[in-house]
């Protein structure tokens, strides 16, 4: 046997110290907080989109304000355009291409020999997406309504808001992860930003549907950002219509599909086969 | 073939006292069979070092008896459990280096630690307690709390090893955890591989392309080739196997004839000839080498070099094979190049 002359340091005291199963929801919160600790170091992946947001709120309404309500009586652009906006932020904003940076670097394989559940690695990315979510919202909603937007809704409807554009940024993600986990190639995940410009211009972003020419008043007929904008537009101008529902559905949709395709992906990087 | 070395040759350890069995395992990669038909049992408390060459099966196996990998044939448990049908209750009783550190680069040293005591179901009380013992073990110092990527390879093997026992697991794989270290990080390692293995009785499967690692550290060897186990011994009883001392002369001379001419010499039990290096197996080296300079001068081969050494894992390696265990190990030339001669 070889000789070594260092000296070994204590690897243990010897007292008893046993893994024990853990909770589903104490998973979730565990990797939720590890990906919100990463922001502060990663600040360039969600600062950018809030300031292009709003940016292009101020330059929108100062550009078409005029415009559109001097041709619709009663019209508020700028409660208009705020949905468009908070849309504009938070579309695109997750946390996978940190999961595809777990996945190279082999981290990922550490957390899968844990014993905790599978999916409660992707549940608590996407929980900390809700949260970055939220966080964007809240200054461009603030600019909004010291431009002089008001809530027929009230603060419910404000929080409804809030919630349904987080909502609709995690059903957006979806996708993101999915590509995340079936390639772990971040360049196939920044390639999901493509998804970004029909979801987000081939609807009622800048005028209301009405004004839409015919071809792109059918295909935003087809996108669920226009009854999601829609939505969100009834919450503060017009109060609780059926288009608040209808924007529901529209997110549930995409999140469904979003979803099952990330949970597929999540079984294929994982079925250890 | 010098010998006969057992293949499959493995005792069964008793019940209750075996830490990992592996029966007919086997992973296929479409066409490619990459472990075909492993079979191994490893008792409680060994340090167990699985050694062969790139592309051998060693880390697909580690990965199947870490549930990562399922098998697509045979059967395996880690600690009691089988790894395909009760994979969770086998996480809980492992932790494993894999090859490559499997860290997270924007994490702290201390988060990381934490983050997996966590997992791990730990107490905040034990996980602070684990943190510390396991700071001041891998000496990483004020760096703990620096984000990982500022780390050299040293201190990110250090680390991952310390990330596999934050739960105190009873059974840790190795998958080749020096490589790439340099020799004082290397010797610290093998230092905490036997601490935790006398101290806690961990038992320890590791990986390994370097013979002296599997020599200085392991209990017993296994040596896997193509996917399937070909030799497994103390690493004493398996260099016996080979002969007591080799004589290794550096030739440049017709290898036939160098070889023809020590052959018959006393003592002489196989002759190795390569294109430009002559191996002899010997009982006794000491009284050979000066007969066999001898003869290969008589012969008119050029001799550059002779050297007498005792046989290493390679040697076990190469004879059962016919290649050297790494292409590093020794200048050497490809089986088919060879000839081999035996009394």
């Amino acid at each position: 046997m070889t000789t070594i002359t260092t000296t070994p340091s204590p690897a243990d005291s010897g007292a008893i110290v046993r893994a024990r199963p853990t909770g589903f929801r104490h998973n979730v919160i565990t990797i939720a907080g590890r990906a919100l600790r990463a922001v502060p170091g990663d600040l360039e992946a969600v600062i950018p989109p809030v300031l292009i947001a709003i940016f292009f709120f101020l330059v929108n309404i100062a550009t078409l304000e005029g415009l559109t309500e001097g041709q619709i009586a009663g019209f508020d652009y700028t409660a208009f355009q705020m949905p468009t906006a908070i849309l504009l932020g938070v579309t695109g904003v997750s946390r996978a291409p940190s999961l595809v940076l777990d996945v190279q670097n082999g981290y990922l394989d550490r957390l899968l020999m844990t014993p905790m559940r599978r999916v409660a690695i992707l549940l608590g990315h996407l929980v900390a997406d809700m949260a970055i979510a939220v966080g964007l919202a809240v200054p461009i909603l603030v600019l909004g309504l010291v431009l002089g937007t008001g809530f027929e809704t009230g603060v419910l409807g404000a929080l409804v808001f809030l919630l349904l554009s987080a909502l609709w940024s995690l059903a957006f993600a979806g996708f993101g992860y999915a590509v995340a986990l079936k390639t772990g190639n971040p360049a196939a995940v920044q390639s999901m930003f493509l998804l970004f410009f029909p979801f987000l211009f081939l609807t009622t972003s800048y005028v209301p549907r009405g004004q839409l020419s015919g071809w792109l008043d059918v295909v935003a007929s087809f996108n669920p950002v226009t009854y999601i904008l829609e939505g969100l537009r009834a919450l503060a101008i017009d109060g609780w219509t059926i288009d608040v529902v209808w924007a529901v559905l529209a997110i549930a949709g995409v999140g469904a599909l979003s979803m099952w395709l990330c949970l597929a992906a999540l079984r294929s990087r994982v079925a250890a086969d | 073939m010098l010998t006969d070395i057992p293949i499959h040759d493995v005792q069964p350890a008793p019940v209750g006292e075996t830490a990992i069995t592996a029966c007919g395992l086997t992973r296929r990669f479409g066409d490619n069979e990459a472990v075909a038909g492993l079979d191994l049992s490893i008792r409680q408390g060994e340090i167990y070092g699985l050694l062969g060459p790139n592309g051998a099966g060693k880390s697909t196996t580690v990965r199947m008896f870490c549930t990562l990998l399922r098998p697509t044939g045979g059967w395996a448990t880690v600690a009691g459990h089988d790894v395909a049908d009760e994979p969770d209750a086998v996480r809980l009783r492992i932790g494993a280096a894999l090859q490559e550190a499997a860290l997270d680069p924007k994490q702290t040293g201390d988060q990381l630690l934490r983050l997996q005591g966590r997992l791990y179901g730990l107490r905040p009380d034990e996980v602070d307690r684990r943190v510390a013992e396991l700071t001041s073990m891998i000496d990483l110092g004020e760096a703990i709390d620096r984000p990982i990527d500022t780390y050299s390879g040293g201190m990110k093997r250090r680390l991952d090893l310390a990330a596999a026992l934050v739960h105190r697991p009873e059974v840790l794989f190795l998958d080749e955890p020096t490589t790439g270290l340099d020799p004082l990080s290397r010797s610290r390692v093998w230092d905490e591989v036997r601490l935790l293995n006398e101290r806690l009785g961990m038992t320890i499967l590791l990986t390994t392309q370097y013979l002296e690692e599997a020599d200085s550290l392991a209990h017993r060897v296994g040596i896997i080739d193509g996917g399937r186990l070909v030799a497994e011994g103390r690493p004493a009883e398996l260099k016996r196997q080979v002969g007591d001392d080799l004589i290794v002369a550096g030739i440049d001379g017709d290898p036939a004839v160098a070889a023809a001419a020590v052959v018959t010499l006393d003592r002489v039990r196989v002759v190795d000839a390569g294109e430009d290096t002559l191996v002899v197996a010997t009982g006794d080296g000491a009284a050979t080498v000066g007969p066999i300079a001898v003869a290969l001068a008589e012969a008119a081969v050029p001799v550059r070099d002779l050297t007498l050494r005792t046989p290493t894992l390679d040697d076990v390696f190469l004879e059962i094979t016919g290649n050297r265990l790494r292409s590093d190990a020794r200048p050497d030339v490809p089986a088919d190049e060879r000839s081999e001669v035996q009394r």
